[in-house]
């Protein structure tokens, strides 16, 4: 399998007059295209941080990140970021919010009727049509979280970053957020990494997951994820019988950091 | 919904009935003031001389509009003020922009924004006649230095309190800072930048008519001082009740604005 995105050795810590915080020491992993991999960890690992470098806001102190086989520039555009909260501006309407990162892109404003087309395409495929023109705050929680996933999948990404995307949402939710979102993932083939601290959510999202030490966080176990299952969606994972072995096993793991 | 219960019918007409009472009320206090005023003066338990009153007022009023002078008047300050109202907008969020992009700026200029937003302003206004001569342009500076410094930090404190995240969702978009600032810092702003002019015009009208007072040889300030020296206390008061309702006036056009902005 060819793998698209490399990290080698990365290490960050963060600087403040009190001193100085090691954030990550030696990580090291690839990814495959169309992978999906979770990234768990205790909170405040650095995993978030982790994320920044890979998207370029952050510059690696010591390593290196390869993307498509070439030394990953900040500029790139190839990587898409989706945050934690959804971040969708009230004075927009949905669709103006949905093409904000094409219109970053634009040095003048004006998409071209290609991206139009494109913008108004992942509206209707994600349900989104009928509220082209709506504010944010008449969408529910759930479609929320879907635009913002249409406003950065329109920047064509390679490599999708979801940074614990559903936390802040309710459980109920939650879970059908990302049910949802993980099968339009899985269905594009997307490449993406989550982040979470929600096992289950990992469990029945990934096709591996990588468990982070406490700080300062290294690779501690990688599990690779593999259900026998016919038509592979999260909430049937969340059902299988292997699922329970597979949140035992990181479980562990994870405490035996404590 | 045609169907009303009778609770629901009993709380709006409660609400009709408590809004009633506090229209009826404000109006009540105005003209019974005007009454005892116009009264008391009229039976000489106040001075009107020196008191004037409603009825004396009014006449003065009417007699400047039939001789056209009160135009002059009104208009000279109303044009200071909205002059001085539209420079100090303009250059306070001009600065407050670039002290937004440069953290080490704004940091190095901090205390002396501090200190010159403190100062009591009316004490510039004799330097400015001084270096500027009596004219409109130190009333416009003048009107400029009272309300431009505060402006400029309130201004930037909105600018620099944005959700940190919201900015870090621009730069997950590969913006840069100019994109941060257009797409997510001013329109998020919106509301403070308004509420700064609201605060600003009539600081505006404070700072003209301070520098009418000492540099101007028509408006209402001068008016005001003049009419103060001659003991004609029918144009003194005419000019604080013209300024009263100019300032309500302005107040109600940038409200109208931000109407027109929250859409």
């Amino acid at each position: 399998m060819d793998s698209i995105l490399e990290l080698k050795h990365i290490s960050y810590s963060y600087h403040t007059p009190e001193g100085e915080t090691r954030a990550l020491s030696d990580i090291s992993f690839s990814l495959n295209n169309g992978e999906f991999l979770a990234i768990v960890g205790p909170s405040g690992c650095g995993k978030s941080t982790l994320l920044s470098i890979i998207c370029g806001l952050l510059d690696p102190e010591k390593g290196f990140i390869k993307l498509n086989g070439h030394y990953h520039q900040s500029a790139d555009n190839l990587i898409g970021y989706m945050l934690q909260h959804d971040h969708l501006f009230e004075w927009r309407t949905i669709y103006e919010n949905v093409i904000l990162g094409l219109e970053i892109q634009h040095k003048f404003p004006g998409l071209t009727e290609k991206e139009k087309c494109r913008a108004n395409e992942l509206l209707k495929a994600y349900g989104l049509d009928k509220f082209q023109k709506a504010r944010p705050s008449e969408l529910s929680g759930g479609m929320r979280q879907r635009a913002a996933l249409i406003r950065t999948l329109l920047m064509e990404p390679k490599v999708l970053l979801l940074d614990e995307p559903f936390s802040a949402l309710d459980y109920q939710t939650r879970l059908n957020v990302a049910d949802d979102i993980g099968q339009i993932l899985r269905r594009e083939k997307r490449t993406a990494i989550l982040v979470t601290h929600d096992l289950s959510e990992a469990i029945s999202l990934a096709d591996r997951i990588i468990i982070l030490s406490k700080r300062p966080a290294s690779i501690q176990e990688t599990i690779r994820i593999k259900f026998d299952l016919e038509n592979d969606t999260p909430m049937l994972r969340r059902n299988a019988p292997e699922f329970k072995n597979y949140f035992n096993l990181i479980w562990k793991e994870l405490n035996e950091n404590e | 919904m045609n169907e009303m219960s009778s609770e629901q019918l009993r709380f709006l007409n409660q609400r009709k009935k408590h809004k009633r009472i506090v229209r009826v009320s404000r109006i009540a206090i105005l003209l019974s003031f005007l009454f005892i005023w116009e009264f008391t003066a009229n039976v000489g338990i106040i001075d009107s001389f020196i008191f004037s009153s409603p009825s004396k007022i009014a006449l003065c009023f009417w007699n400047m509009v039939l001789n056209r002078t009160i135009f002059l008047h009104v208009g000279v300050t109303l044009y200071e003020t909205i002059v001085s109202f539209l420079l100090v907008t303009f250059f306070s969020l001009l600065i407050a922009v670039l002290l937004w992009f440069s953290d080490k700026c704004s940091e190095i200029l901090d205390p002396y924004l501090v200190v010159l937003n403190s100062l009591p302003k009316s004490a510039l206004a004799p330097l400015l006649i001084v270096w500027l001569g009596a004219t409109k342009t130190t009333i416009i500076v003048a009107g400029m230095s009272v309300a431009i410094f505060g402006s400029i930090l309130s201004l930037y404190t909105s600018f620099s309190t944005v959700d940190p995240e919201e900015l870090q969702l621009i730069y997950t978009l590969h913006g840069n800072r100019a994109h941060a600032l257009t797409k997510v810092v001013l329109p998020s702003s919106v509301p403070s930048i308004i509420s700064t002019m609201k605060i600003n015009i009539g600081l505006c009208l404070v700072g003209v008519v301070i520098g009418e007072f000492l540099a101007a040889k028509n408006g209402l300030g001068y008016l005001i001082i003049y009419s103060s020296q001659v003991f004609k206390l029918d144009w003194l008061l005419m000019s604080i009740c013209l300024l009263c309702i100019m300032a309500i006036g302005l107040y109600a056009v940038i409200g109208l604005f931000e109407r027109k902005f929250q859409r």
